[in-house]
């Protein structure tokens, strides 16, 4: 079944459902930050120190990331193939959204941004606890935050980040319902959603990082 | 109207095409695409040069022959017509108007605008049917009820006139609007739930066998559509393919 165009569909679009739920998650915790240090320490040390999160779901999670990113591009290739000899004149434009054509380049943008951002948190955390082994301590996440913060290019660098993660949000929560199969009375109601979370979770993200650099100066 | 003309020529499947340039003057604006080509071929063949080959048969938007990408669209920047059904008042007297053939792998050119699209014809052959007993004792149709709701829906699909403006019109060269418009205007009636399960299964296989790309959801196929099939066609093909697989 894998091997048809419709069952790569839904394998990416499932990964996309996925990727999203993840990203409710982390946008929740993450916000806490913003309303309480120790509540933010608190759930952080949770999430790095619980067995099921660190060892089931987090390989889950990177599973669930390498597999979207891969089958993208998959996607991707066979659908260039498909036309070898491109028109002088294609009017994109006129008949779908900019967005919903450019869901390749918005990708690589957030894989570029997933780069830096293990760069950031993810090697460093593995390293604290897995390589060096250093002594656990519940209260580091905030002030490790803030820290990562200070600098305003790295503030500039995930607000375009998640400027792109709002595009591809915008049209990928929506269009993977599609391809799930539904299509009916509640699709107005999945794609308001869509546009909601498109806009709430990368801008409150953009927010949290413009208030930590704020509030480490 | 005075008009330039670029048009995708190509003297054969196996020749390198281009794109040249023809002047057209005096085009009424009450001419229909094809009329201008028609004016256009009469002016090029008195110059002694070949006229431009182009798919047409019934001039009146039902037989989905016609398929020219005319200024990047499908069928042009009319909504809800074929080339054929196009008129030359959507155009501006000094406009520069870009033909070329509908493109996608599984379409290949045979000569200047017209394409092969019988990939469409072999998706049809792999499922796109009722097998109906003719012994004679044959079920009158009409004496099986359908719901209106369901009727309406299979009536919308097929519709389809398999012109491939769904094909052309996507950037992933996808043929699911297309092959779920088949698809739905049986899965939705009782005569074609008999074979519903082979018939998702086998004309997806020989879609993707044809070498058509993904659909990524875009909707283009949807607005370029001259009979307005709709996407809920192709969510209905997945749930359709979905169900089939864990059945077959």
């Amino acid at each position: 079944m894998i091997s048809s165009s419709i069952a790569r569909k839904l394998a990416m679009a499932l990964s996309g459902v996925f990727l999203v739920l993840f990203l409710g998650q982390h946008f929740t915790i993450n916000m806490t930050s913003v309303i309480s240090e120790k509540t933010f320490n608190s759930i952080s040390h949770f999430m790095g120190s619980n067995p099921l999160v660190q060892f089931v779901l987090q390989p889950i999670l990177i599973f669930g990331v390498l597999f979207h990113f891969i089958m993208g591009f998959v996607l991707e290739i066979k659908n260039r193939k498909s036309r070898s000899i491109k028109y002088t004149a294609f009017n994109g434009a006129a008949n779908a959204s900019w967005v919903s054509r450019n869901m390749i380049f918005s990708g690589i943008v957030i894989l570029s941004f997933l780069g830096l951002h293990f760069y950031d948190f993810w090697f460093p955390e593995i390293n604290y606890k897995y390589i060096e082994f250093l002594p656990e301590n519940p209260n580091r996440y905030y002030e490790e935050l803030v820290h990562k913060f200070h600098d305003p290019i790295k503030v500039i660098l995930y607000s375009v980040s998640f400027f792109f993660l709002a595009l591809h949000l915008y049209h990928g929560f929506a269009s993977s319902f599609q391809t799930i199969g539904v299509n009916n009375k509640f699709s107005k109601s999945i794609k308001l959603f869509t546009v909601a979370f498109s806009i709430v979770v990368p801008l409150g993200f953009v927010f949290i990082a413009v208030f930590h650099h704020l509030n480490g100066q | 109207m005075n008009l330039t003309l670029k048009i995708w020529r190509q003297a054969n499947a196996a020749a390198k095409g281009n794109i040249e340039t023809y002047p057209i003057s005096d085009v009424s604006p009450d001419m229909s695409f094809l009329e201008m080509m028609d004016v256009l071929n009469e002016e090029l063949m008195v110059k002694g040069i070949d006229p431009v080959a182009f798919d047409h048969d019934c001039r009146e938007g039902i037989c989905g022959m016609c398929s020219m990408f005319i200024n990047g669209e499908a069928h042009g920047p009319d909504r809800l017509v074929t080339t054929c059904q196009l008129h030359m008042r959507k155009f501006n007297d000094g406009d520069t108007i870009t033909i070329e053939p509908f493109r996608a792998n599984a379409f290949p050119v045979i000569k200047d605008l017209t394409v092969d699209r019988s990939a469409f014809d072999r998706i049809q052959q792999a499922g796109g049917f009722v097998s109906v007993n003719t012994s004679g004792n044959t079920q009158d149709a009409n004496s099986i009820p359908i719901d209106k709701h369901d009727a309406d829906k299979a009536f919308d699909a097929a519709i389809c006139i398999g012109c491939g403006a769904c094909v052309a019109s996507c950037k992933n060269a996808s043929a699911m609007l297309f092959v779920s418009a088949k698809v739905s205007q049986y899965a939705l009636l009782p005569q074609g739930k008999i074979e519903a399960t082979d018939r998702v299964l086998n004309m997806v296989k020989q879609m993707d066998d044809e070498g058509f790309g993904n659909c990524t959801n875009t909707g283009a196929c949807e607005v370029e559509c001259p009979k307005g099939i709709s996407l809920e066609n192709i969510a209905r093909m997945n749930r359709e393919y979905y169900s089939a697989s864990l059945e077959g």
